[in-house]
């Protein structure tokens, strides 16, 4: 099969969704709630949980405050796309399905130097781990590749395979571009081409200038609280509503730890959080989602039923 | 005799892991046959990226048939005993025998193992080694529950006679053992089959898989040694990166490049850490100019364009990767130049050292403090140190050492002489962490010295002050190696102060802890944890632990160089014949003495008295200690050790003679007492170089 090489980003996440659909995955939207990867998206974190099988695939878009460099930067970026593919339980193939995906973005496998290097993932605000590789295509990282071992202090049984490729990185690489700022958005023969600072240099130095001088520390510091309250009311409350229908409230409880976790990323931008008050912030966000992966797994999309029946 | 072959066939395996993965099959699988009866030639155990093999020559077909006699009750004993004897046998009763036996007859059991087929035995052990496999970190995958490195795909386990070869049958979680592998993975996909080691290393040769790492080194080094000579280049040693490499590639192929003309300004450190660190490339330099002007990359393949698009790549990447270290080490700069060091350092107020201990501004204070009074000692000029002090931890807040950590002292030294010092402050920006262990360098430079002392006696009398000692195996503030450190640094340039008076104490100037009271114990704590770091560094010296504890017992054992130099003497000297005789004499009249103590409830020591000497070799002693208490004395004053033992040397044969010849305990009390008294002086002059009373043997 020969393949054109792609003209812009935006062919470059539509050829990944085509090719992740035509594998059997979900492919589902971004979730609307700001966080630092795609990882956060429940469609992941939740889901890596209990026994039922999933297979998604999604953009997300994510944002890591202390890495907005006002738009200079060639690569750095506060505001960033990651495409992210999780299938429970990981296939036998997941290593070939996912060179697939290389070739089907126009990456020809006779020509390159994939190499999977060590990289063992862990992400101490979710309380989860990994073990899987960083993919390099000639010496760059192009994607991560991760076989969730823990999610939420809650061993993964199914385990799941997690592909997260960094766009921006991996369409600059295949398309030649060295500033993301000059990177074609869209055809770059449409009658108006965009680049991707057309769409994004302005708000990059917006967003920078705020994560960095403005943000409202103070603001910032009680919404952290009130999320990490509201998370645990949320959980506090009894199983059954008013009807009697059990209704275990776990993705409304995550939301608030995505808030909390968020907010905690803006705090650390903004330079107040001290090395050790770090860990503790970072302990405050694993506890709640901990609590919220306990409540996933009692409900039936995290597997609760399977689980009744097996033993019943 | 059949061979053996077991592959066992993986995803990604971390290069890391990969060289014990090799001795770890090899053993669990060679003691497992072992153990069950059978014996081999020869075992080699490989890896590459994506397997880990064994081949084992020269099995035995099968175990040994093992035949055992059991006694059981006698044939008196109570039904339930021989009961008992049928079920722990399982046996029947018509099976046993009835012996003679001392007490009347015995019912003996006979019972026979029979041999087992040598691929039973390696199934069994095959399953055992790969279900407990000490991986340093294993995983799941799919809905499996067997834990492997990563995904285990497939396993080959052939046994190979003359008849032909033989697949094991083995079922591992819905892995069944094959005699199939596969290829280079891009190169030549696809499984085949193999009938042995010697068809199995060629086939994969075939397929693009250099089987042995030792091998993939050796072609990767000359390789790269053949491309950078063509250049008139040289590629920088580097065995630690040389072997992880090898572990990320089944088909080596190396590839050189040039570093760009925009970075070749940066120094050596920052490109050869940004290009070890971040893509694996080994540093090419040039020998006329010492200047590191390329790279060398490892692909794992070949290509059709020899390897352009790969190089390409590569060199996009660096290029990326040196933008970025260019970019922290101009803006650096510019900052040394607009704010000075100390402009860079006062950053340091903002990160937390320990949350005991303060910011990394109060610790830079501590030690510059420290330094001052330090310098005189090394021969620095007090504000010189005062000020490399001030400005030695700098660099941790340079974008460079952000973003490379083990660059930190190294960049210190750059921005220094980029300030402007040319006085040996950018040399104790870099050489204040060392010595960093064992094998590294002590500095001599006083500046460096000072500020190196400083440093670390900050970090132990801080981590002291708040009781966070190491335990055990745990040290998690490096606390051995500070102490190591400043006992290399202080006798590697003959550093003289007393460490425990001058230096610890004073420590409470700082209010982290009140040495007094409670405090002063503490003190004594950390001087002895120095002493039990002296007594390990001077035991590799081949001084022995008893040795030192006999001059620890010294007064000013506080002044290691001191101490040291005591040491040494005393264990030169008891290397000689009179030394050893002497330490004999020490001890015959030292137990004499306290025995007679004890039973007497008396001291003896008043002043003997040479007229109650009776025999010539009574007077001789006399003379002798005399003689040695003139020479002694001078030279301890002068601590020349050397002298006053050579001068206690001189007591050997005078105190031989004595025991020969004189009897202590007499039967005149008063001739008794004054040899007892006599016999205190040997003790008294001896105890005066060294507690001769703490040496063994």
């Amino acid at each position: 099969m020969t393949r054109s090489t792609p003209r812009s980003f935006q062919e470059i996440i539509l050829r990944l969704m085509s090719y992740w659909s035509a594998q059997g995955c979900a492919v589902l939207q971004p979730y609307d709630m700001e966080v630092g990867a795609g990882t956060f998206h429940p469609a992941t974190t939740l889901r890596a949980l209990g026994s039922r099988p999933w297979a998604a695939a999604y953009v997300q878009p994510s944002r890591r405050p202390t890495d907005g460099r006002y738009g200079e930067n060639p690569n750095r970026l506060q505001h960033y796309y990651q495409y992210q593919v999780l299938i429970k339980p990981s296939p036998p193939d997941l290593q070939a399905l996912y060179l697939g995906s290389l070739a089907a973005i126009g990456i020809d496998l006779g020509l390159h130097d994939i190499r999977f290097v060590e990289d063992d993932w862990e992400s101490p605000t979710l309380g989860a781990w990994g073990l899987g590789w960083e993919v390099w295509c000639d010496g760059m990282e192009v994607s991560q590749f991760t076989y969730f071992q823990q999610v939420g202090g809650h061993d993964c049984r199914p385990v799941a395979g997690e592909l997260t490729y960094g766009l921006e990185r991996l369409a600059m690489y295949v398309l030649g571009i060295d500033h993301v700022m000059d990177m074609p958005f869209n055809d770059p023969s449409a009658p108006i081409p965009l680049k991707y600072g057309d769409v994004f240099r302005q708000t990059e130095q917006e967003y920078s200038r705020w994560n960095f001088d403005q943000a409202d520390t103070d603001m910032l510091l009680q919404h952290f609280r009130d999320a990490e309250a509201e998370c645990a009311r949320i959980l506090a409350a009894p199983a059954e509503d008013k009807a009697g229908r059990r209704i275990v409230m776990a993705h409304p409880a995550y939301d608030q730890c995505i808030k909390a976790s968020h907010l905690f990323n803006l705090l650390d931008a903004r330079g107040v959080i001290s090395v050790t008050e770090r860990q503790a912030y970072i302990g405050r966000v694993r506890a709640l989602a901990k609590a919220c992966a306990d409540a996933f797994v009692t409900t039936e999309a995290g597997g609760a039923a399977e689980a009744e029946a097996a033993h019943g | 005799m059949p061979d053996l072959l077991i592959e066992l066939f993986s995803e990604e395996i971390p290069a890391r892991m990969q060289a014990r993965a090799r001795e770890d099959l090899k053993k669990l699988v060679t003691d497992g046959l072992v153990e069950a009866g059978l014996t081999y030639r020869s075992a080699g155990a490989f890896s590459t990226p994506r397997r880990l093999t064994l081949t084992i020559e020269g099995l035995t077909p099968e175990s040994p048939t093992l035949r055992e006699e059991r006694k059981g009750p006698a044939a008196t004993a109570p039904a339930a005993a021989l009961v008992g004897f049928l079920r722990s046998t399982g046996l029947m009763r018509e099976q046993l025998e009835l012996r003679d036996d001392k007490k009347g007859q015995v019912w003996f059991a006979s019972i026979e193992r029979p041999g087992r087929p040598a691929s039973a035995i390696v199934a069994e052990v095959l399953e055992a080694t790969i279900r407990n496999f000490p991986w340093p970190k294993a995983m799941r995958w799919g809905s499996g529950s067997l834990r492997w490195v990563r995904p285990l795909h497939a396993i080959l386990c052939l046994m190979t006679t003359e008849a032909g070869a033989e697949v094991v049958p083995l079922t591992i979680e819905g892995i069944t053992a094959g005699d199939t592998t596969e290829g280079h993975r891009f190169m030549v996909p696809g499984r085949f089959a193999v009938s042995g080691f010697d068809d199995y290393r060629a086939k994969l040769r075939r397929a693009f898989v250099m089987l042995d790492a030792a091998e993939r080194e050796a072609v990767i080094w000359a390789q790269a040694g053949n491309l950078a000579f063509a250049q008139g280049l040289e590629v920088v040693p580097d065995a630690g990166l040389l072997a992880e490499v090898a572990g990320l590639v089944e088909w080596p192929v190396v590839l050189i490049g040039a570093i760009g003309e925009a970075f070749l300004g940066l120094p050596p450190e920052v490109l050869q850490t940004s290009m070890r660190a971040h893509q694996k490339f080994f540093s090419v330099k040039n020998p006329a100019t010492g200047r590191i002007e390329g790279f060398v990359t490892v692909a794992n393949r070949e290509t059709i364009d020899h390897g352009q698009t790969i190089l390409q790549g590569n060199q996009k990447v660096l290029s990326a990767r040196l933008s970025d270290a260019r970019f922290f080490w101009e803006n650096d700069l510019r900052r040394v130049k607009a704010e000075g060091l100390e402009g860079m350092a006062a950053g340091l107020a903002h990160v937390t050292f320990h949350n005991k201990l303060g910011s990394q501004l109060d610790r830079v204070k501590r030690i510059e403090a420290l330094a001052r009074e330090i310098a005189p000692l090394v021969g620095a000029a007090p504000d010189l140190a005062a000020e490399a002090a001030r400005v030695a931890k700098a660099d941790l807040q340079s974008a460079m050492v952000g973003e490379f950590p083990e660059l930190q002292g190294i960049m210190g030294r750059y921005y220094a002489e980029a300030a402007g010092h040319n006085d040996g402050v950018p040399e104790a920006c870099r050489e204040h962490y060392q010595p960093l262990g064992p094998g590294d360098a002590v500095p001599t430079a006083p500046v460096s010295v000072a500020v190196a002392l400083a440093d670390k006696i900050d970090t132990l009398c801080g981590f002291w002050a708040i009781d966070e000692k190491p335990t055990g195996s745990k040290d998690p503030f490096a606390l051995r190696r500070a102490a190591l450190g400043v006992i290399r640094l202080v006798l590697g340039n003959g550093v003289r102060f007393n460490l425990l008076d001058r230096i610890v104490l004073p420590f409470s100037r700082f209010n982290l802890i009140e040495w007094n009271g409670e405090g002063k114990s503490v003190a004594s704590d950390l001087l002895a944890f120095f002493h039990d770091r002296l007594k390990v560094f001077l035991r590799d010296q081949g001084i022995r632990h008893d040795v030192i504890d006999a001059c620890l017992a010294m007064p000013g054992n506080d002044d290691l160089t001191l101490l040291v130099k005591r040491a040494e003497a005393l264990a030169a000297f008891l290397k000689t014949d009179d030394g050893e005789n002497l330490l004999q004499g020490f001890k015959r009249a030292n137990n004499i003495l306290t025995q007679a103590e004890t039973k007497d409830g008396v001291e003896y020591s008043y002043g003997a008295d040479p007229k109650f000497a009776e025999t010539e070799a009574e007077r001789a002693l006399f003379a002798a200690l005399d003689a040695a208490e003139g020479a002694i004395s001078p030279a301890i004053e002068a601590e020349d050790f050397a002298a006053a033992m050579t001068a206690m040397a001189a007591l050997r044969a005078p105190i031989d003679a004595f025991f020969e010849a004189v009897q202590v305990n007499a039967e005149n009390p008063v001739i008794r007492r004054n040899r007892l008294n006599l016999l205190n002086r040997i003790r008294a002059i001896c105890l005066g170089v060294a507690d001769l009373g703490r040496i063994e043997g």
